[in-house]
């Protein structure tokens, strides 16, 4: 057994650069690397492409990140682990042989399924009844105006523990193509395999967790979504390089990177990382344990080194969670810009000509002064009129035709509107929505399907 | 009076219609200040406008950090919000304006 495993991560979400993946593959001495590519709403899009075609589903960018990596995976003996199997991992896996075998290499490919849960379902297919509902914020599902009608529900998946990757490594794959697993998951399951982890150490899995929460984020550990050109600043953040933990039978870590690429880690960057999208500190839940981050120790141990130890775990959830995507409302939007002298007044002159045009039509119209609180909603209090401003309307429109109206006002400002309006764009998109839901872990089962070249 | 940019950093997280906050000292002996400072109804009332729930506020002694997390903050949800900013991405620097 090795006393130390190095894991890279490469990806940290689905639109990831793919230059510091390929870094890590040559240059950072890893036993594993890990892209994680799923995003809540991805495996929904996902899903609506594998219903239009049954050899698709699979991450879109899968071929061209596979066919430069490939190559250097081999050369290097770097088992790779990634959730770019979206919502078809046996075909993700089936591309990933072609390209193998296009290549000329021998890999043993690893597709683990069994997250969907419309597999499981009895026949009327999908209702929202029958399933407790986590997001108690979000006004929608039983919203009796408007309720999220059954039938708009396009895919619905869990989110599955270590234990089908687990199983891949353990059959000797090179390359484990999953579907929607838990982010730490990935990086818990090669812990485990190497060191031999037992799932229900609740303290190791608690620790391998929170290595794995620091590494999905890729480049937000080493300085990426960090410099604020202030205080806070980072060399070579265009060379960005992505995460390396190396980690030890104990589960403590060391978080670095690959020599020469741009970036920074230190006590800010992996603070910041660690309470990213943390609902809880005291318990984060995973499929494979509810994690304690109160306990976690830092420390600078080096330059771009940062040493990981402490944090622990107890039991795991008797639940999996599931994402539930739905088609929600067509999102029409329309922009146009304002200069100089009077600018906001104008915007808003413009904003309420719109308003008052399409009162009729749409419940909710947002109105947003982009260069003044758009994002925020707010200026905190009076700040000096921007020499500029963008104009933006949206609303959420039953269909495609009724949404297009949003933007077809905002473009008629032209000659229908005040003076100096410019640069109008317009826009619909089909907007799929998330709820996620609650549902017993003794439903599923990962199946796992391995491929040979 | 000065603004919290001036002594800690921070970076938002998202989760439904939940948006977490943390707020980080650059100087970890600024942690105590922090925590008698920056309280959980300061931060209310300072992000009126964005938060319209519950905010809790976590304390991490051992990183020397405080966490933020902010209930109906994201406009009805990330996936079906009309805003610009769906993920309320940028409202780590929302909160970063606070007056201490």
């Amino acid at each position: 057994m090795k006393s130390t495993i190095r894991i890279g991560c490469g990806a940290g979400f689905s639109g990831d650069r793919l230059e510091p993946a390929l870094l890590l593959a040559e240059k950072g001495n890893l036993d594993y690397l890990v892209l994680e590519c799923l995003a809540e709403r991805t495996i929904a899009l996902a899903n609506q492409r594998k219903m239009q075609d049954p050899r698709k589903g699979y991450d879109l960018l899968l071929e061209r990140r596979m066919e430069s990596l490939l190559p250097l995976l081999a050369q290097n003996k770097v088992r790779l682990i990634t959730n770019m199997g979206a919502a078809n991992p046996v075909e993700g896996a089936r591309k990933v042989m072609e390209i193998a075998q296009k290549l000329g290499l021998k890999v043993k490919v690893a597709a683990v399924s069994g997250d969907d849960l419309f597999s499981h379902l009895p026949s009327g297919g999908f209702n929202f009844d029958h399933f407790q509902i986590i997001d108690e914020d979000l006004p929608l599902v039983r919203n009796p105006v408007s309720p999220i009608r059954n039938q708009q529900v396009i895919s619905a998946n869990a989110y599955l523990g270590t234990e089908g990757i687990l199983e891949a490594l353990n059959q000797g794959a090179d390359i484990v193509i999953t579907g929607r697993v838990a982010d730490p998951s990935l990086f818990l399951a090669p812990m485990m395999y190497a060191f031999g982890w037992a799932s229900d150490n609740f303290d190791l899995m608690g620790k391998g967790t929170i290595i794995g929460h620091l590494l999905e984020c890729a480049g937000q550990v080493t300085g990426g979504y960090f410099a604020d050109n202030y205080k806070k600043t980072v060399p070579g953040l265009a060379s960005l390089g992505h995460p390396i933990a190396e980690i030890a039978a104990d589960g403590t870590s060391v978080i670095s990177k690959v020599d020469g690429t741009g970036g920074i880690i230190n006590l800010q960057t992996v603070k910041e990382q660690l309470l990213y999208e943390v609902l809880n500190p005291h318990e984060y839940i995973t499929p494979d344990v509810v994690a304690d981050f109160t306990s976690v120790r830092l420390q600078q141990t080096g330059e771009n080194r940062v040493s990981v130890s402490g944090g622990s775990g107890k039991t795991r959830p008797a639940n999996y969670k599931a994402s539930v995507g739905y088609k929600a409302f067509f999102l029409g939007e329309g922009e146009i810009s304002y200069a100089g002298h009077h600018a906001l007044a104008r915007a808003e002159l413009a904003g309420s000509i719109v308003q008052e045009r399409l009162k009729n039509i749409f419940s909710e119209l947002r109105i947003d002064y982009i260069g003044l609180s758009s994002a925020h909603h707010t200026t905190f209090g009076a700040v000096p009129e921007p020499n500029e401003i963008r104009l933006r309307v949206a609303a959420k429109g039953e269909t495609r035709e009724q949404a297009a109206l949003v933007g077809e006002e905002v473009e008629a400002l032209y000659t229908n509107g005040p003076a100096g309006g410019g640069g109008a764009r317009k826009f619909v998109s089909e907007i799929i929505g998330i709820v996620s839901v609650l549902v017993d872990r003794n439903t599923f089962h990962p199946s796992v399907q391995i491929f040979e070249s | 009076m000065k603004k919290l940019y001036e002594m800690a950093h921070s970076r938002a997280g998202d989760k439904g219609n939940i948006s977490t906050l943390s707020l980080i000292p650059f100087d970890e002996t600024d942690y105590e200040t922090l925590c008698q400072k920056v309280t959980a109804e300061k931060v209310k009332e300072h992000l009126k406008d964005i938060v319209s729930g519950e905010i809790i506020r976590y304390e991490l002694p051992n990183i020397s950090a405080l966490l933020f997390v902010c209930h109906n903050a994201l406009l009805g949800g990330v996936t079906t919000s009309l805003g610009m900013d769906t993920h309320g991405k940028s409202l780590s620097f929302a909160l970063l304006e606070m007056e201490v």
